[in-house]
């Protein structure tokens, strides 16, 4: 694909650019795609947990349903309220979906498929999950309504404090691979299944997930939306595309956690099966269909976590986040010092 | 001691991890849905849906006007008016029952002497208009032809407990 583009003999610049395009366009449209379906695997595994069967009748075995509900709500009239800002009610579903969408640029696919191979690849992924939030603050601001503001303060103050525990548990990885650079990190993680930084970052890995869960708003962790309490929180004065937006936002969350957890802690693109004898041969090589499985089973995770727990209390939530998840992470960060600095094998030696 | 067992089951998760273990069970559980139009759940003989009135197999309506259903229905659905006929018996001219109002409870077949006002097993009805719910004599026994076969056939069978 680059050797045709540059077969073309455009100025320098101009190629560059369009080769960035290419690879943007190669990363979203399977990610879109992705978020369709995902919203479709949730209502099929949701109603799977529950015994019945799901969406079936739209399409082939209700395949088309995504499609359908993508059509249904581009059709749909967006309401403004007569009292809300209209400029910030207009932008807050994007600057939930921008982000959502921007950190995938450093997200490696194996060792050569990445947009922007950067050195602060985790930072900046940090920085822009968190920066979701501020699309879920100015959408319960500007809607000028009760629910989503009491949605909007819950989700603030959520995130900021799993966004700590999140941070942490991210720090425990840096130490571990000594980059911040994603690629390097799962380079570091290279000799098979018990390699992966999932078993000395073992809480770390625990925490990770469940800050992510709470990260992204979802059950028990979706206190911002609380269908039960404040109807659906900062989303209630959304209609048609807006809504749609913070829906598809959620969703890329949800597979970047996703991925992310599988490239931290689940050795990426690498082969479970790297240095079995008998299994390397066929099985061991690092392929980034091992990175899509690995970040399947995270998303079915998530989707299990929401069929099986109650949500939490917003007190409750609170004193996991503080007294719990960040406690924890800091006394593993000073005993993964200790076991980086006495070389402990056969991870850090 | 038992403090310290709970705060360790809490803290390594484990509940919540029987609890995802009890979910997955379900995730590969046979399923149990009915996909309702195109698949049925099994009903009942006594099943209570829409009402019919029925006739005597000669074709005389079996409605002899005594206003026990009137009388003994709940949701007070059911109007009756009767006027004597010119062969001396007493018959409805007026028999109407509202579906908006009717709870189903069946008490109007149970205390009907003649079994002529029924429930059949029809549940899949609807009105288009407001007064399409509204079961005039007509409507009714137009209804108990139509389903008498099947009518018979469940009071027959449940003859035996009654």
């Amino acid at each position: 694909m680059i050797e045709f583009i540059s077969s073309w003999g455009m100025p320098a610049d101009l190629e560059t650019l369009i080769i960035i395009l290419v690879k943007i366009i190669a990363i979203l449209l399977p990610l879109l795609v992705a978020v369709a379906y995902y919203t479709f695997a949730e209502r099929k595994i949701l109603n799977y947990f529950h015994c019945r069967v799901g969406p079936l009748h739209v399409g082939p075995r209700g395949w088309l349903t995504p499609i359908a509900d993508a059509i249904k709500m581009m059709f749909k009239e967006i309401i403004i309220p007569s009292d809300a800002n209209r400029t910030l009610f207009l932008l807050s579903p994007i600057l939930a979906f921008g982000p959502a969408i921007a950190a995938w640029a450093v997200i490696p696919f194996n060792d050569e498929w990445i947009l922007a191979d950067t050195n602060a690849a985790l930072l900046y992924v940090l920085a822009l999950t968190s920066f979701g939030v501020y699309g879920m603050i100015l959408a319960g601001w500007a809607s000028n309504s009760k629910y989503p503001f009491l949605g909007a303060m819950r989700s603030a103050a959520q995130v900021v404090s799993y966004e700590l525990a999140m941070g942490f548990a991210l720090v425990g990885v840096i130490m571990a691979a000594g980059s911040l650079n994603l690629s390097d990190i799962v380079n570091a993680q290279q000799g098979g299944f018990w390699m992966w930084f999932w078993l000395p970052l073992l809480p770390l890995f625990v925490i990770y997930f469940i800050s992510g869960l709470a990260e992204t708003n979802r059950p028990p962790f979706d206190l911002a939306e609380g269908e039960s309490e404040i109807v659906a929180g900062y989303q209630v004065e959304y209609s048609g595309f807006g809504f749609g937006l913070f829906f598809m936002a959620e969703y890329a969350n949800m597979i970047l956690i996703s991925m992310l957890a599988a490239l931290m802690f689940l050795g990426g693109w690498l082969s479970p099966f790297e240095g079995i004898p008998q299994l390397e041969e066929w099985l061991g090589a690092p392929s980034t269909a091992w990175l899509l499985a690995k970040t399947a089973f995270f998303m079915l995770l998530f989707l299990w976590v929401r069929a099986t727990f109650p949500r939490y209390r917003y007190d409750q939530l609170m004193r996991l986040g503080w007294k719990i998840l960040i406690p924890i992470t800091i006394a593993w960060l000073i005993l993964l010092g200790g076991a980086i600095v006495a070389g402990l094998g056969p991870w850090f030696d | 001691m038992n403090a310290f067992g709970r705060f360790f089951k809490s803290l390594f998760l484990f509940e919540l991890l029987r609890g995802m273990r009890l979910t997955g069970r379900y995730l590969i559980d046979k399923k149990i849905t009915v996909i309702y139009p195109d698949e049925k759940t099994p009903q009942s003989n006594r099943f209570r849906g829409q009402h019919a009135l029925r006739r005597y197999p000669n074709g005389e309506e079996r409605c002899i006007a005594c206003k026990l259903c009137e009388a003994v229905c709940p949701a007070m659905a059911i109007t009756i008016e009767s006027e004597e006929r010119e062969d001396g018996s007493r018959r409805t001219t007026r028999y109407d029952i509202d579906l908006t109002k009717c709870i189903f409870c069946g008490y109007c077949e149970e205390s009907c002497p003649v079994d002529s006002i029924v429930e059949t097993r029809n549940f899949e009805y609807h009105g288009e208009k407001r007064g399409d719910l509204l079961m005039t004599k007509e409507k009714l026994l137009a209804l108990g032809d139509k389903y008498e076969q099947e009518i018979a056939a469940d009071r027959a069978e449940d003859a035996a407990f009654r």
